[in-house]
């Protein structure tokens, strides 16, 4: 799959989500969180691309960007041809059937007060024109293919436990046949025995359906396990995006490098021989990031251009971008 | 569950009025003898002890009033002529009197609230929805002076203006007016508006606060974000996700108002000359007529739990996951 020359089905170019702040007595406008800020990058047709960063970098805010969940503040998303960077909400409503998304808190995520055949269903309703017995064929059609039984369609999402409310979530984003699914920490809030089994839910339904991914998670080893391209968020921007393999064997950026650095080593022989990049200091404001290179306040190689200049994102080495000072020299 | 709730009720209400000064004589004439005065308390059955007068009550309240009623309905003879709840002061059955002004209440009171609270809705769902716009501060505006000015002033307020300055509508409710034609409907209209605006304010007021902030939690709730990554209309989304979650703490605020709305109708009946419930409370009250401020507060009481069950079973309709078994 890595070898044919796949066209991108999602590509994004110099995304930016600015959150404004309003402060004081009248409520003016005194500065802006810029929790994405100039993201470019390409999903291939069938790939899943894992999005990682910690906690607070935009990871989630980019996803949910890339849908137009939100109003962007500048850049162009084109999915699958159609430039929807721009694209009024209400025009919007009819690109929704192509992209999809799973939301990280299945709890939170599905209305409380709908059955689980209401809300697979209500997708159908609003964009199909399926005859009522079809609908419910095939919501218990979609049941069966995210592993839930279907006598439970009758039932309030209350009554389900995380995992099986996580699959209910998918199973809704799948009610209109999507390409293009994004994946919002779909496991954060699971249980590390229902985490495996819900990746590999999300691994046969992308064999079966063909599904494009856009897998936004904290987890290492779960990217590691089912992406096939990884970016590196920091601070609102991509540091590095390579080939899976190339990227946990031979990762670029300093901030790339101190996060594998911290996957824990399960292995206690090899554990202690690991040495730990450990940063120091916090992750700068998103409203006033540094100058320079976001990462220069941290960054254990850090030089004075890092401070002025901020790093071009380039391809650095084939098929591995990074935006970084160290590789522009030479 | 209610029925001790409710015979503790009447028991609280029965012994505040036992204790509190005041005498149903003490309206009477100076010139009348005290031993005439006596013996009118004893023919009032003032001369029992409460031990003996509180169950009397009861027994009048809960099994021979019914009684009456049902041989009314029916033509049956049940109560067989005990004695019902009388009034001190017009020596007529309380509950006669209760249920000739009954209707001039409700029509009054029930419309105000059936007005309130439908602007209210509106109101409540367009502020959540924009908010921080000129309609939700201006929304803001207008309920907290709902909230803040008591009706003895507002009803006053638009007597002044509309009455006495533009001479548009009547200052004074004509219970007597029967509806007959298009002209005496709208007569009926233009003495109802002021009152029920007055009352009206401070329902809208509460239902359109609370409106909202039910609204606003739900809508920065995450399943909504799901709805529209559906791709759902956002008409489909608000009314139909947000709005339907949001109602249920607001119909319990629309429920367990209806009780405090006659409360504050005793006043703006005073203010309109609305010969209702609340002015037949005032009177009793000013007379120390008990058996009738007993009935008519124990009745208020009785519609407070009423409510409160009646709020309770919404519950389970509007929310699915609340079951009682």
């Amino acid at each position: 799959m890595l070898d044919n020359p796949a066209k991108p089905l999602v590509s994004v170019r110099d995304l930016k989500m600015h959150f404004p702040i309003y402060s004081g007595l009248l409520r003016r406008r005194v500065g802006e969180v810029k929790a994405v800020d100039g993201l470019t990058f390409d999903v291939m047709e069938g790939e899943t691309l894992g999005l990682v960063g910690e906690s607070g970098c935009g990871k989630s805010t980019a996803g949910r960007a890339v849908l137009r969940l939100y109003d962007i503040t500048g850049g162009q998303i084109a999915i699958d041809g159609r430039e929807i960077g721009d694209t009024p909400q209400s025009q919007l409503r009819e690109m929704r059937p192509t992209m999809q998304m799973v939301f990280q808190d299945p709890q939170a995520s599905l209305n409380p007060r709908m059955t689980v055949e209401a809300i697979i269903r209500e997708p159908l309703d609003e964009h199909t024109t399926l005859t009522p017995m079809e609908k419910r064929k095939k919501v218990a059609k979609l049941m069966d293919a995210v592993g839930l039984n279907r006598k439970f369609a009758a039932r309030y999402p209350h009554a389900f436990s995380g995992g099986q409310r996580q699959r209910i979530g998918i199973a809704r984003a799948l009610a209109l046949n999507p390409k293009f699914i994004v994946c919002d920490e779909p496991i954060a809030a699971l249980d590390v025995s229902i985490q495996a089994q819900v990746v590999n839910l999300l691994e046969d339904l992308q064999e079966k359906f063909g599904l494009t991914y856009l897998f936004i998670s904290h987890d290492l080893s779960m990217v590691r396990h089912i992406a096939t391209r990884v970016a590196v968020m920091y601070l609102g921007k991509i540091v590095e995006l390579a080939d899976r393999e190339t990227l946990f064997a031979a990762p670029l950026h300093p901030y790339t490098k101190a996060l594998l650095s911290a996957v824990p080593e399960p292995d206690p022989a090899l554990a202690r021989n690991t040495n730990r990049i450990i940063l120091q200091g916090d992750v700068p404001s998103p409203s006033n990031p540094p100058k320079g290179c976001n990462f220069c306040t941290r960054c254990p190689a850090v030089m004075d251009i890092c401070k002025q200049v901020e790093p071009e994102y380039r391809e650095v080495k084939p098929r591995q971008f990074a935006a970084c000072h160290l590789y522009n020299e030479t | 569950m209610s029925i001790p709730t409710l015979l503790f009720i009447a028991f609280v209400i029965f012994m505040l009025l036992e204790l509190a000064p005041g005498d149903p004589m003490s309206q009477m004439p100076l010139t009348i003898p005290p031993e005439v005065k006596e013996k009118m308390r004893l023919a009032l059955g003032l001369g029992e002890p409460w031990w003996v007068r509180f169950p009397l009550w009861l027994r009048q309240f809960f099994i021979v009033e019914p009684q009456y009623w049902i041989d009314a309905i029916f033509g049956t003879n049940f109560a067989d002529g005990a004695q019902r709840i009388i009034s001190f002061q017009s020596r007529s059955p309380v509950f006669d009197t209760i249920a000739q002004r009954l209707p001039q209440t409700l029509w009054v009171v029930g419309m105000s609230y059936i007005v309130g609270v439908l602007i209210a809705l509106p109101i409540g769902i367009i502020s959540a929805y924009k908010q921080y716009s000129v309609f939700d501060q201006t929304g803001t505006f207008v309920s907290m002076i709902g909230f803040s000015v008591p009706p003895f002033f507002s009803g006053v307020l638009l007597i002044v203006i509309f009455s006495v300055q533009l001479k548009w509508l009547p200052s004074i409710y004509d219970t007597t007016h029967v509806v007959t034609s298009w002209d005496s409907f709208v007569f009926q209209l233009r003495q109802m508006i002021m009152p029920v605006m007055v009352l009206a304010l401070q329902t809208t007021a509460q239902v359109s606060r609370y409106m909202r902030a039910s609204m606003l939690d739900n809508l920065s709730q995450d399943y909504v974000r799901t709805a529209r990554a559906k791709g759902l209309s956002e008409s489909t989304v608000v009314m139909k996700h947000v709005l339907r979650n949001s109602m249920i703490p607001v119909v319990t605020v629309i429920a367990l108002g209806i009780p405090s709305i006659f409360g504050g109708a005793i006043i703006t009946e005073q203010i309109f000359k609305v010969n209702g419930l609340g002015q037949l409370l005032i009177i009793a009250l000013q007379g120390n007529d008990i058996p009738m401020v007993m009935t008519i507060t124990f009745l208020l009481a009785v519609l407070i739990v009423v409510m409160n069950l009646i709020a309770d079973i919404l519950y389970g309709v509007l929310d699915p996951r609340i079951r009682y078994d």
